[in-house]
């Protein structure tokens, strides 16, 4: 049984402004194939999280630990933690020009196992996920990510979560920007992951609308860099109706 | 001495003085001393380190055949023919200094003659030519209706300037490769002049990869009607490394076509590249089709890539002209999206720089060819 472990984080980053506090002591234990929803405000740190489990060199992690099973996340590179089992689904997918989405996703496929994929089994995988995400197959000789609108860069991260396998998953955003149909398609994506290998997830959100389609076990609600409070997926119900106000009014009354 | 004129500088109607507007104006000569001192103010020297290769610009050249070796092919034949051959000069006459010193001290030329209908390759391999400042001559010549590839390749150390004349007879189709894997400390400055004839197609190809200096300026007549250039190149200047090479394709009959791409990576301190793309389109040249494009990958800080398109129409008559250029960094974003998928720095930088020059080198059209010069690209990539 897996577990990754988030202790007491508190992340740096260097803006221009000089060093700015944005994770102030976070917790979480996500175990294998239990879903948590990390909610909150814009500039609460929920993308910090993501990208500082992911190992973003802008991110510097002062105090704290992330460990999976055990294992210290924050001693590793960034592809080292890939290959230990960490995937990060962005926001913003970056665009990789001359290399096509065939070539990516075999040489990552590589990197992650520590060995070529079976040829033939590996291009049925990989036409059916695309097929299941309802991407043209032509996607598959475009260059990463070049050209793609929002949403096609959004179900080619799914494309990578449901071949690459991870034992746990940061979604960070995954729905933003997403129309319902491109929405459902995403989502029907990581529930199809999380059937066929059993992930952990944790899915970073704005809103509750993707809610509606991955249900979560667990809700956090994030708020200035900490977990102000949490529960179960009637949290989330609640935070539909009443939005993130009565948590900002507290941090600020808090700060006074 | 030579006069203003000889420079290109005209009396303006005011008094002051213009320089030559239209590419196919420029002062042209095959003697040396019509052209002035190289200063690196001139406009076909500005980017380039002209101090680093003043011998060949300047100086005295061993014009001696060239020591190569060559593997052989039906159909390619190899000779040397003295300077007062008439095969010789047919096709462009230096626009610059080196050029024209090269032309003025060469003893005997090269001549590469092509023929039959049968698809060939030979590699023609100069070595060994040392720290002798050096001229060189070639004539590459296609006999109408063949078809051949030939690659003039470089290894070890050299100081050269050189002329390549390529000579493309009607209908034939003609793959030349230069391909530049000198040593660390050497200098190459090159010109080649293509004349294609009517209905014959040139796919001309640099690949610079090895040299202290690299310079090959490319110049194409499309002098008959339904005349084709593709005009390819790639190149990986490392630390310290100048890569260099102004093409230009003049349009100068009907339904001419001219296609140019060029790529490069720029990787480690000092690395630069210079690409100057001329495109000229006569007034002859009605129904051209052209389109030009330089692509600059920049790898690391303290690289620099000079990109300079220019597209020059006399006709309104054309099918289509269009030119690019983009210069963009290998960033940390694009490294951290690879190596978040587990994939590792090396490789990451490898798996970039491949896919965005292997659009140039698939395009060769000889396998082996394409498979070595895959594995040097992959070395140069090493070599970091």
């Amino acid at each position: 049984m897996s577990v990754l472990e988030i202790k007491n984080l508190h992340v740096n980053v260097e803006t221009d402004q000089g060093t700015r506090e944005i994770l102030r002591g976070v917790d979480l234990v996500i175990n294998e194939g239990e879903i948590h929803a990390v909610m909150g405000p814009n500039g609460s740190g929920k993308s910090t999280l993501a990208y500082t489990i992911a190992g973003h060199p802008k991110y510097h992690v002062t105090e704290g630990q992330i460990l999976l099973d055990g294992e210290d996340v924050l001693a590793m590179t960034v592809d080292e933690r890939a290959r230990a089992g960490l995937f990060l689904a962005m926001q913003y997918p970056v665009e990789i020009p001359g290399v096509t989405v065939t070539n990516f996703l075999r040489t990552a496929k590589t990197a992650i196992d520590g060995e070529a994929p079976a040829i033939r089994g590996w291009i049925k995988d990989v036409r059916e996920s695309m097929s299941n995400l309802k991407m043209d197959p032509a996607f598959a000789e475009r260059n990463v990510n070049e050209g793609f609108s929002g949403g096609e860069k959004k179900r080619n991260e799914i494309l990578q979560l449901e071949l690459l396998k991870p034992r746990f998953a940061v979604l960070d955003e995954t729905d933003s920007g997403l129309d319902v149909d491109a929405l459902k398609i995403v989502s029907e994506g990581v529930n199809r992951a999380k059937a066929n290998t059993g992930l952990g997830i944790l899915l970073i959100t704005h809103y509750t609308r993707i809610l509606r389609y991955i249900k979560p076990d667990f809700v956090h609600v994030f708020v200035a860099g900490r977990i102000a409070e949490q529960g179960g997926p009637e949290l989330a119900d609640r935070l539909e109706d009443e939005g993130y106000d009565r948590y900002q009014v507290a941090e600020t009354a808090a700060a006074e | 001495m030579p006069t203003a004129e000889q420079h290109g500088f005209r009396p303006h109607s005011d008094g002051a003085f213009v320089p030559v507007q239209t590419r196919s104006e420029r002062f042209r000569s095959v003697h040396v001393e019509d052209f002035a001192p190289v200063t690196g103010r001139e406009h076909e020297w500005k980017l380039s380190p002209v101090a680093a290769f003043a011998d060949l610009t300047g100086g005295e050249l061993d014009g001696s055949r060239l020591p190569l070796e060559s593997t052989d092919a039906a159909g390619v034949a190899l000779s040397w023919i003295p300077r007062d051959d008439a095969r010789i000069g047919r096709t462009g006459t230096p626009e610059e200094r080196a050029s024209a010193n090269a032309w003025s001290s060469f003893g005997e030329a090269l001549l590469i003659e092509v023929s039959g209908e049968d698809e060939k390759v030979v590699t023609v391999t100069r070595s060994g030519l040392g720290s002798t400042p050096r001229a060189a001559h070639t004539v590459i010549e296609a006999a109408p209706n063949s078809r051949g590839l030939i690659v003039l390749r470089g290894t070890g150390d050299a100081r050269l300037t050189e002329n390549v004349e390529i000579v493309v007879g009607e209908g034939a189709n003609l793959t030349v490769v230069a391909l530049q894997e000198w040593s660390d400390d050497s200098v190459h400055l090159a010109s080649h002049f293509a004349r294609i004839a009517r209905d014959a197609k040139l796919k001309h190809i640099v690949v610079s990869l090895g040299g202290r200096v690299v310079r090959v300026n490319p110049s194409t007549h499309l002098a008959e009607q339904g005349g084709d250039i593709e005009a390819l190149g790639l190149y990986f200047s490392d630390a310290g490394q100048h890569l260099e090479q102004q093409v230009y394709v003049h349009h100068d009959a009907p339904h001419t076509r001219s296609r140019v791409t060029y790529k490069g990576a720029l990787q480690g301190q000092g690395a630069r590249s210079v690409w100057i793309g001329d495109v000229l389109i006569g007034n002859a040249a009605v129904g051209t089709d052209s389109y030009e494009q330089n692509r600059n990958l920049v790898l690391t800080d303290g690289t620099r890539a000079d990109s300079v398109p220019n597209l020059e129409i006399e006709t309104g008559d054309i099918e289509g002209a269009g030119h690019a250029s983009a210069t963009g960094r290998f960033d940390d974003e694009q490294l951290f999206y690879l190596m978040a998928r587990g994939i590792s720095e090396d490789e990451a930088r490898r798996l970039v720089v491949r896919g965005f020059l292997a659009e140039v080198v698939q395009q060769i059209g000889d396998a082996a060819l394409e498979e070595r010069l895959i594995a040097a690209l992959e070395a140069e990539l090493q070599g970091s």
